[in-house]
């Protein structure tokens, strides 16, 4: 039997740089700028740090980027790695690191991801980037894109469960409503249904602004052990439960197009954490497309299958709904720098279970579920966060 | 089709690829078990038993799901857009990705029945597309 990392492991530092379009920093310099800033929330000095994650950058690729990064803080960890991936593998690596301290590998990780899609690629290398998703000789001849991918996931939850593209649009819309409460946020104009519905095709049914947004930023969280994160500044965020699920690497070879591994994600973190979908306060949920966040409702349980466009259309995801997601306006309207993406929605969950998030803020806020998903539909992970233990 | 994306044959595909050129659509199926798998590899998906046979399938399947996209990847794609692109579920079982052609694009549909027909690309390459039956 496995131990479980219930409440052994803390959050105790989380911060953001700048995000949007940010030319004047690279997105090695954005690395190194989150992990600055995440230390500082912290109140501890770099070489307290004795674990370091990172996540390859496309914009400024370096072969071995974690050693770059600590080579540049001129720091010496006991354990450091740089993850390659999506949103879901970004808290895979934190499972890990959490693992690493449950187990006494070293006491404190710096996890610190950014990159620079925005300013730092041209339209043909973002196409490159695109292409390099998608199997080589079964996907890519047929023209395939990573909307069109995710447009496949649309059609065919919108012809089983008969979700219309005012429900998808619904998502995009909260998303900027939230935003539009995030002065950090990239894009805060509010939109409506029919601004969605209007804008021009990407590939049907997917609109425009279905789709989320290209940026540059960075975001870094800090991790110690339970015991020790009670002497550090801010009110600890604990893990409660921890989940992953892996259901494929190419959409063409999905086990279901409309049902995903975030089920068996989501069922192991809500074992670890003895919680139920009832329990939890507020949700930040991948949402690189609007189809995403309506699978994502349904797999982690908040709604029955199928039922999450009626779910969002009735505004329970919304500021003051039953379970509002993506309080900072998520990957469609927040930020989304590639890799780092998900990261924002983990630091956002640290905020708001601060209770530092001001105008956004969920009331009474104790328990979070952050849902990262990568590739198409592939990986998922699960995390629960509390503002205290048990 | 100059500037697509053309795959490029390996030990496990050279099969395939080679029948695509005499107008064949070859899926794999196990000889122990007798699954049926889709892309090529070099072990069954069910059984992990290395010895895969070549099937002629009749090349027809039902969409399973489907796109018509608008913005795509390269100039070249780009020409041909608005295009489908489809998941088609063979007959014999697995599915592959495919565009549709030859159809009026919004006549598409999931369940739509549809037979495979084969486009030329170069000297080497011919690739196997779809059309309503
Ligand atoms: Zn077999």
């Amino acid at each position: 039997m496995m131990a479980s990392l219930t409440g052994k492991v803390a959050i105790v530092g989380a911060a953001d740089t700048e995000v949007g379009f940010v030319p004047h920093l690279s997105a090695t310099q954005l690395c190194i700028d989150a992990a600055l800033r995440a230390l500082e929330d912290a109140g501890i000095s770099k070489d307290e740090v004795d674990g370091l994650i990172t996540c390859n950058s496309m914009a400024e690729p370096i072969l071995y980027h974690a050693e770059a990064i600590a080579e540049y803080l001129q720091i010496f960890p006991k354990y450091c790695m740089s993850v390659g991936t999506g949103g879901g593998t970004t808290f895979s690596a934190l499972h890990h690191a959490a693992s690493a301290i449950a187990t006494g590998i070293c006491d404190t990780v710096l996890i610190t991801m950014a990159d620079s899609l925005r300013s730092g690629l041209t339209k043909e290398q973002t196409m490159a980037m695109q292409a390099s998703t998608g199997h080589r000789e079964f996907e890519l001849p047929y023209g395939p894109t990573v909307p069109a991918y995710y447009a496949l996931i649309a059609k065919a939850h919108m012809e089983q469960y008969g979700t219309t593209p005012e429900q998808l649009a619904r998502v995009s819309v909260t998303a900027r409503k939230h935003a539009h409460l995030n002065q950090n946020a990239q894009m805060r104009d509010l939109i409506t249904v029919e601004d969605v519905i209007q804008s021009r095709f990407i590939a049907e049914p997917l609109h425009l602004l279905d789709c989320s947004l290209i940026s540059d930023g960075g975001a870094a969280v800090i991790l110690t052990s339970a015991e020790r994160a009670v002497h550090f500044p801010h009110h600890p965020v604990y893990i409660l439960g921890v989940g992953e699920g892996h259901g494929h690497e190419h959409i063409s070879q999905a086990r279901s197009l409309t049902t995903s591994a975030a089920v068996e994600s989501g069922q192991r973190a809500y074992k670890m954490a003895g919680l139920r979908p009832k329990d939890i306060d507020f949700a930040e949920l991948y949402d690189c497309f609007t189809p995403t966040v309506l699978i994502e409702l349904e797999d982690l349980g908040f709604c029955e299958k199928g039922e999450a466009g009626a779910f969002v259309e009735s505004g329970e995801i919304e500021l003051g709904g039953s379970l509002p997601v993506n309080t900072h306006g998520g990957l469609l309207a927040h930020c989304h720098p590639g890799n780092p993406g998900s990261m924002f929605a983990l630091t956002e969950a640290v905020t708001q279970l601060r209770h530092q998030a001001g105008i956004r803020q969920v009331p009474r806020a104790e328990v979070a579920l952050v849902h990262g998903q990568g590739g198409i539909m592939s990986s998922h992970t699960t995390l629960i966060l509390g503002r205290e233990v048990g | 089709m100059q500037g697509k994306i053309t795959p490029k044959p390996t030990v496990e595909t050279a099969p395939y690829w080679e029948a695509c050129r005499n107008h064949e659509l070859l899926i794999q199926q196990c000889s122990t078990c007798h699954h049926f798998q889709f892309y090529p590899r070099l072990m069954c998906t069910k059984c992990t038993n290395r010895k895969m046979q070549w099937k002629r399938a009749t090349g027809h399947g039902t969409v399973k799901s489907f796109t018509i996209v608008h913005r795509a990847i390269s100039k070249v794609y780009q020409m041909e857009a608005p295009y489908v692109v489809a998941l088609i579920q063979l007959e014999e079982g697995p599915t592959m990705m495919s565009n549709i052609i030859k159809c009026n694009l919004q006549a598409v549909e999931i369940g739509m029945k549809v037979k495979v027909e084969f486009e030329t690309w170069s000297e080497s390459m011919t690739v196997p597309q779809f059309t309503p039956v």
